[in-house]
């Protein structure tokens, strides 16, 4: 019997060092394949030779991206987006969560029952583009014409994210406020000085999962900001428009024939290589940032619930 | 002489003998009496605290609940008024969503999307949800940190690319031939090793209605399985190992440690994460959804499966959409979102009256 246990156990663990083996690379190759991809020829890509190293290598298209002025205009209005967006958000999130966390709070209920309500409903793609419109509009006539901040102040809002931080300010001993209380801290001052300190790591969580979705976002800028305003973009949407007016991917086979023929014509690369080469560079950041923000992922994830 | 001991709410007067009610004690009366004077009260002086408040609940109101004031755009003609102010539309009844139901040219749409946001909906439970559990499953039998920390930072690592960039990758992998001019993409090739049929794979395996709904789960599983494993994991490895050992002892081999030590260890965690995957089941990532969407022109045509309610709402409402498109895309949405609200409060309760475990 107890052989019989241990063949089981043996057999299972096979299985799964080899399917973790198989999906952990599966994870990766499609980054490897974007970056030798980015610097191999375009005969070398047209005719599918391009497995995992570059083939036939050039440095053009790189080149090409590098040398892309609306790109990099692009590519700092995503940092701006970033990095504005994940302030503001973080910092009416963590005054509502403190807010919401104190028991003496007066119809309590009532606020988390307006935040949790938008996680059970949402109104729509329409109602949602029909506001940003009139958000727009009410923006341009205080003076604020560039939408980029319509992005950052009307979007990004993420109702999961004040619950994990009050659920870790109602973690605070109530000690401590108390003693901060009788030394005479004022309100802002116990937020700043015990609560904000104690929940470091819920904070550092939050505003990663802030900042990743500001890094990531595309729909919303793309439906908000028109091409006639393509410097304001974040590069995301850039990325996908250059997509669909130069390379053949996600365009109909009547307008590949011309595109195809227009950029070989013009180009010794592929465009393809052009588009793998903005990927490369719009994911740097987020593989720089990867090592430190590793420990925070699983305290993110266990939230613990939403109950009241 | 005899003293009562009542020091608190009465006053004891040596001079006269007798007992007299405590001026604290009025006051305190009176703040019982009259409670909403006492919560002004605690109103005026916790004012900072409500004053935080303020920021978030602004946003969330103008944001989040002004759009569901625009929801009303779906009981309104919105070729009476100015497009910008919904409430200068004339009311009309029910008559967008009896157009859904029933009329001759848009409900074929509406039911297509409909039953493909179920459809997708229901494969991303079928194979997304279970998909992380084994994962973490597996994990757990790597006994080197340092081999499992390389495996997960390998797996995380998609969640972390944008939906432009996913699909990106997803189209240039599964790109068609473009008649012959180019050779396609590395996974289609892949496709065609396991019997795809080669017009199929000229047209971009990604536009045909046979494989659009493979990709798509495929692409899901590959983005979000290794990240949503992370809380699958901390609840598998937080099984205690005499559990183990007590079940080795018993004779029991790997399935039955599974069946009898492990699932039941973790079924709370499986319940709220299930219920939290309910929550966003009909907001089925319309993003990707949008980008992965064919023009319709030549054989770039994955409507038939990819098309759901969000992106139909989307295409309505936009230049080209039918007469009243805002209007009937703004109904399509709020059955979608209604049925989705009701999915999940229902999942809720039915889970707490299972289980006690419950999220809201």
């Amino acid at each position: 019997m107890k052989r019989k246990t241990e063949r089981s156990e043996l057999i299972f663990r096979i299985v799964a060092y080899f399917i973790l083996i198989v999906f952990a690379l599966l994870c990766v190759y499609p980054l490897l394949y974007a970056v030798s991809a980015a610097f191999s020829s375009s005969s070398a890509l047209n005719s599918g030779s391009v497995v995992i190293v570059p083939v036939d290598p050039q440095g053009e298209a790189f080149l090409a991206v590098l040398k892309d002025n609306l790109f990099w205009v692009n590519y700092s209005n995503t940092l701006f987006l970033t990095f504005f967006g994940t302030i503001w958000a973080l910092g009416y999130s963590i005054l509502g969560a403190y807010a919401l966390s104190k028991k003496r709070l007066m119809a309590r209920r009532a606020f988390n029952f307006f935040l949790v309500f938008t996680m059970w409903f949402s109104a729509g793609i329409v109602p949602q583009y029909q506001n940003y419109l009139n958000t727009a509009q009410v923006f341009a006539s205080i003076g604020i014409s560039d939408l980029k901040w319509t992005v950052v102040l009307a979007m990004g809002m993420n109702a999961t994210n004040i619950i994990l931080l009050r659920n870790s300010f109602e973690g605070v001993p109530s000690e401590i406020e108390e003693a901060a209380r009788i030394d005479g801290a004022t309100e802002l001052q116990i937020l700043t000085k015990v609560y904000i300190p104690m929940s470091k790591a819920t904070i550092a969580t939050v505003a990663l999962f802030f900042g990743i979705s500001r890094w990531n976002g595309y729909f919303w800028a793309y439906k908000v900001i028109p091409s006639t305003q393509s410097y304001s973009w974040p590069v995301q949407v850039y990325i996908r428009d250059f997509i669909d007016r130069k390379t053949t991917i996600s365009n109909s086979p009547l307008q590949e024939e011309l595109v195809i023929q227009n950029w070989d014509r013009d180009h010794s690369y592929a465009a393809i290589s052009v588009v793998y080469s903005m990927v490369v560079c719009a994911i740097i950041p987020i593989l720089a940032i990867y090592p430190f923000i590793q420990k925070y992922f699983a305290k993110g994830v266990n939230m613990g619930g939403v109950k009241e | 002489m005899f003293k009562l001991k009542c020091d608190d709410f009465l006053v004891f007067d040596e001079s006269t003998g007798t007992y007299s009610m405590a001026p604290d004690q009025k006051v305190r009366d009176e703040a019982e009496k009259n409670t909403w004077k006492t919560a002004g009260f605690t109103l005026l002086k916790d004012w900072r605290l409500y004053l935080m408040l303020v920021p978030m609940i602004l946003v969330y109101f103008l944001w989040k609940y002004m759009p569901m004031y625009e929801l009303t755009a779906c009981f309104k003609d919105p070729s009476t008024g100015d497009t910008l102010h919904v409430n200068t539309f004339s009311w009309a009844g029910l008559r967008y969503f009896q157009m859904l139901f029933t009329d001759a040219k848009l409900s074929p749409d509406f039911w297509l999307a409909f039953r493909n946001t179920f459809i997708t909906a229901f494969y991303g439970l079928l194979f997304g949800f279970p998909a992380p559990i084994i994962l973490a499953l597996f994990f757990n039998e790597v006994r080197s940190n340092i081999v499992r920390s390389v495996m997960q930072v390998c797996v995380y690592l998609p969640k972390f690319l944008s939906t432009v960039i996913v699909t990106s990758l997803t189209l240039i992998l599964f790109r068609g031939t473009a008649n012959g001019k180019q050779s396609e993409g590395i996974v289609a090739a892949v496709f065609k090793a396991f019997g795809a049929k080669q017009e199929l794979i000229d047209s971009g395996l990604v536009f045909t209605t046979q494989y659009y709904r493979a990709i798509y789960i495929i692409t899901d599983l590959w983005e979000h399985a290794g990240y949503d494993s992370i809380v699958f994991f901390a609840a598998v490895i937080a099984v205690s190992p005499t559990s183990y050992e007590a079940a080795q002892i018993d004779g029991a081999g790997k399935m039955a440690q599974m069946r009898y030590v492990v699932i039941p260890s973790i079924l709370s965690t499986v319940v709220i994460m299930l219920i939290m995957k309910i929550g966003g089941l009909l907001s089925v990532g319309y993003e990707k959804i949008y980008l992965l969407l064919g023009d319709g022109t030549n054989n770039t045509n994955n409507y038939a499966v990819a098309q759901v309610i969000s992106t139909l709402a989307n295409q309505w409402s936009g230049g080209g959409g039918p007469a009243g498109g805002r209007s009937l895309g703004t109904a399509a949405e709020m059955l979608n979102n209604l049925i989705g609200m009701i999915l999940v409060l229902g999942a809720n309760a039915i889970a707490k009256k299972a289980s006690d475990v419950s999220l809201y």
